[in-house]
């Protein structure tokens, strides 16, 4: 397949080449952070609260110095005073600096099961391990708030004394739990309740999942003689890392370095610092490299699940479909501290999907005694989608409309204000319900015994800055230097970009992810940015080295600039093309002469955001005696725009897709007053090879009209849908609404059950 | 400090004497004692298969396996499939078909690839769905690896045909 934008042919972009960094990855000699020991490296642990919330009144830790082979042993007290409580450190995972550095090191208090309270540095890891018994601390139990709704009442225990709700009405006058309130609204919510023919009205509860990356966070820090901290880790975002670590340590940013090494996943979980806090502060103890790997207990308890949340929905509708007036409510779990990244407003952005004559939402962010939650792949739009695209079922069901129908009906257009006020930007939504209605996905007979459900799922994206730059070599070949971590793919991506440009092969280019010293700021890998923002940074690079070419070639040449044609790696006169100068014999005679190096630098920030819709259509069978869901077939439809790597593109639509369906049926933190009990991958479900039927990964829609490619986000949308589009499903075959996810086989049973007694009373 | 023992064994085709403490697991012997960091660690307690190898030629999850029991045994982990820089057909078949993403589980189902593939030679979508399903990857969704593994099958049929 040909790729095309703007009437140019790709010869590079749109292919779906394998991944220019395989090999390693399958010969496993790629070096995640767990494989790295540095000479003279100790160990740490990290020993932890088992108490949800509890005051410390004192920790010792004379027996553990004791034995032979610790070398160091930290609390909060080796914390220095937080001379910035920078507002937000986390970029995207928005958090006050004080409030980081309470989640990361206990001081007076445990405020989460999992909460670290202490570390330690050993010379091996077995007797950090054994250290961490002989550390006694003293804990007073305090009350748990676990819940978000029981959080909510003026009668909660409140875990901040100094926290308020923040809203655009300012602060609240007395402590609470809730730390932030959102509210939108539009038109006249009454009246156009008041006009429905047809009113839903419903609860949903979502529970907490893990973004379940295979490999749990590991880092080693080393500090030298002249104070200069490097991190070696497995981080989304660097550069945040940097300004986190150097803020709570109270350290010029200079003198912090990140060295990303590979990352065994991260799906927004690896976005903030976990264990490089406690790791650092022993490595300044220590003055030795001190490695720090988490156990997946330890990821499961305290790096940053997604959060659970409670909504509520109204909807009203005419008897033809139209929507009169909508109605939302948002509760949602930040944990321990304030600050649940971008969820709320997410989910407000995600209800920009349908017209509806009357608007109001409601978002919630509460504090509660669970670890601080963090983004998972379109954070919070799950929860948002589950309720809304529920309802609109739901309303369709009731309505008897099919349900593609009812939200073609209501689809919102190009150019329409968004409920955050903003315009809307293309998404081809209208078009793209059609294609699904006609697909055979849709359109083709189910067998008996069969639901089929569809959802859809729409985000912005394309927000923060990306570096990149490009070097010239003597030989004609060329090196990219990338300040985004490559999660999945994006060093190929980065390539296939930068060739096209240049004009060269593949195998001409090599690509590398910097470290915070080595190339300009970049915002984190999330968002689904990656494509869409780096991708700009390294086409303007690779058009900035390109200029600076034939800029050398015109010198050579003796003409002007603009005189100057490149094509098939030869630079000519364009009156002239037997005056010429191959890109090779360019190279040799240029770079590293007088003129000096060959550089294209490129940076992208400030674009205008670009759309990702997804719809998908999941198929189940339902077992009535066991309430077990089998998920048999899977259709996930999505706007890529221009795929600059198809097979790639496809596989961010199935994983997203598949971790969508593992949170719709049966991932799920359990919990017992305020301790988690579910701390392992046994008990903690993910889909596994038998759970999944063969996901369809379907291309629908235009390149996008914004940014310089037509690329739009691809990660993250494919989560959104899967909840609803099960749910639906789920009641398309058995008759049965679920209202809670996961809808694991108990509640379906359980549903079915009280289904069942209610019809025949 | 535990009392360290000397354990005998095979790695990769190569004898190897070396000093363990016996409570380390095989994946401690591999990855801390061998520097064969390749094999991974995911959960520790066998639920994931990040930490799969081959030992006498079956897989075994080594972080359930104590170091110790391999005296005498044979292991071959992901370091050891390629003869010199000429990939084996499994792991080639993963880089052609994508069956890859982040690449920390890619190891273990490489390992429990090959071990399949030794059994089944041609196996069902279901028989590998069942044969695999004690490695987890949450990247990508197990549709492209499962067409990853279909292809190694082809190639190795090939190579031997």
């Amino acid at each position: 397949m040909t790729q095309t934008r703007q009437g140019k042919e790709f010869k590079i972009i749109g292919q779906g080449i394998p991944r220019v960094d395989s090999v390693e990855r399958v010969n496993g000699k790629a070096v995640f952070s767990a494989d790295l020991t540095l000479q003279g490296t100790l160990h740490g642990k990290i020993l932890r609260s088992p108490y949800p919330h509890a005051r410390i009144k004192r920790i010792d830790a004379a027996k553990a110095l004791q034995l032979p082979g610790v070398k160091a042993v930290i609390t909060g007290a080796d914390l220095p005073p937080l001379v910035q409580d920078t507002a937000n450190v986390g970029g995207e995972t928005a958090v006050q600096a004080g409030y980081m550095r309470q989640f990361l090191l206990a001081e007076d208090r445990a405020l989460f099961h999992g909460h670290p309270v202490a570390a330690v540095a050993a010379t091996t890891p077995q007797i950090a391990e054994d250290a961490l018994s002989l550390i006694e601390v003293e804990y007073e139990p305090l009350p748990v708030v676990d819940d978000i709704l029981e959080a909510m009442k003026p009668d909660s225990p409140v875990i901040h004394p100094e926290l308020r709700t923040k809203s655009l009405a300012g602060a609240s006058k007395d402590p609470t739990n809730v730390a932030l309130h959102v509210v939108a609204e539009r038109g006249d919510l009454a009246k156009g309740f008041e006009d429905a023919d047809l009113v839903i009205e419903r609860e949903y509860f979502v529970d907490m999942v893990h973004q379940g990356y295979i490999e749990p966070q590991a880092c080693t820090v080393v500090v030298d003689s002249d104070g200069h901290m490097t991190m070696y880790n497995s981080t989304q975002a660097a550069f945040r890392q940097k300004i986190q670590i150097a803020t709570l340590l109270d350290m010029p940013q200079s003198k912090v370095k990140v060295v990303p090494l590979e990352i065994g996943g991260g799906f927004g979980g690896k976005s903030p610092t976990v264990p490089e806090l406690p790791t650092a502060l022993l490595a300044l103890k220590t003055g030795q490299p001190v490695k720090t790997v988490l156990s997946r207990t330890e990821v499961f308890l305290a790096t940053g699940p997604a959060p659970d949340s409670y909504s509520y929905v109204k909807i009203g509708a005419k008897r033809n479909g139209q929507i009169t007036a909508l109605q939302a409510k948002y509760v949602l779990n930040c944990g321990c501290v304030p600050g649940a990244g971008l969820t709320i407003n997410n989910i407000l952005v995600g209800y920009s999907l349908y017209k509806a004559g009357a608007f109001r939402f409601d978002g919630y962010e509460v504090v509660t005694n669970k670890s601080r939650t963090l983004p998972y792949r379109a954070p919070g739009m799950p929860n948002g989608a589950f309720a809304i695209e529920s309802a609109m079922d739901e309303l369709a069901q009731a309505l008897g409309i099919d349900p593609l129908d009812l939200r073609i009906l209501n689809a919102s257009e190009d150019g329409d204000i968004m409920t955050d006020g903003k315009k809307l930007p293309s998404t081809g939504l209208k078009a793209t319900l059609k294609q699904v209605k006609a697909h055979p996905a849709w359109a083709s007979p189910l067998l008996p015994g069969r639901g089929r459900g569809v959802a859809v799922g729409m985000r912005l994206e394309g927000a923060g800055v990306s570096s990149a730059h490009i070097t010239a070599n003597t030989d004609g070949t060329f090196n990219l230097v990338i300040g985004s971590v490559d999660l999945t793919g994006t060093r190929t991506t980065m390539v296939q970009i930068a060739a096209e440009t240049l004009g060269i092969d593949v195998s001409d280019i090599s690509v590398s992810v910097g470290d915070t010293d080595s190339v300009g700021f970049t915002d984190g890998s999330w968002g689904s940015r990656i494509t869409y923002v780096t991708g700009a940074a390294v086409l303007k690079a690779a058009q900035e080295t390109l200029r600076q070419l034939k800029e050398r070639a015109a010198l050579r040449l003796r003409v002007e600039p603009s005189a100057i044609e490149y094509r098939d790696r030869v630079f000519y006169v364009a009156d002239n093309p037997e005056q010429r100068i191959s890109l090779a014999d360019l190279c040799r005679a240029n770079v590293g002469q007088g003129a000096g190096a060959i550089i294209g630098y490129g940076v992208a920030g400030g674009m205008q955001l670009v759309s990702s819709l997804a719809v998908h259509v999941g198929e189940v069978e339902v077992d009535r005696e066991t309430g077990k869901v089998y998920v048999v077939k899977y259709t996930a439809f999505q706007n890529p725009g221009l795929a600059i790597n198809p097979v790639e593109v496809q596989g961010q639509m199935q994983g997203g897709a598949a971790q969508g369906v593992g949170w719709a049926l049966w991932e799920g933190y359990y919990w017992n007053k305020g301790q988690l009990v579910n701390a392992n991958f046994l008990d903690y479900r993910m889909p596994t090879f038998l759970d999944l039927p063969m996901i369809d990964a379907v291309f629908v829609g235009e390149p996008a009209k914004e940014g310089p490619l037509g690329v739009r986000g691809v990660g993250e949308i494919s989560i959104v849908p899967p909840l609803p589009a099960i749910g639906n499903a789920i009641s398309a075959a058995t008759g049965v609404r679920m209202t809670q996810a996961p809808m694991t086989s108990q509640r379906v049973l359980s549903a079915l059950q009280q289904h069942n007694g209610g019809s025949s009373s | 400090m535990r009392q360290r023992r000397l354990l005998g064994l095979e790695v990769n085709g190569t004898a190897a004497q070396i000093a363990v403490d016996p409570s380390q697991t095989l994946l401690q012997v591999l990855r801390d004692e061998l520097s064969l960091t390749g094999t991974k660690e995911g959960c520790s307690n066998g639920n994931c298969g990040a930490c799969t190898v081959l030992v006498d030629g079956v897989s075994v999850l080594s972080c359930l396996t104590l170091g110790m029991e391999m005296e005498g045994k044979s292991v071959l982990t992901v370091e050891g499939l390629a003869q010199g820089t000429r990939l084996h057909p499994v792991q080639q078949a993963y880089i052609e078909e994508a069956g890859l993403q982040c690449g920390y589980c890619t190891p273990g189902l490489i390992m429990s690839t090959v071990y399949l593939l030794k059994r089944i030679p041609n196996p069902t979508e279901q028989e590998i769905r069942l044969n695999l399903a004690g490695n987890l990857c949450r990247c990508t969704g197990y549709d492209k690896i499962i067409r990853s593994v279909q292809s190694a099958a082809k190639m190795l049929q090939e190579v031997q045909s």
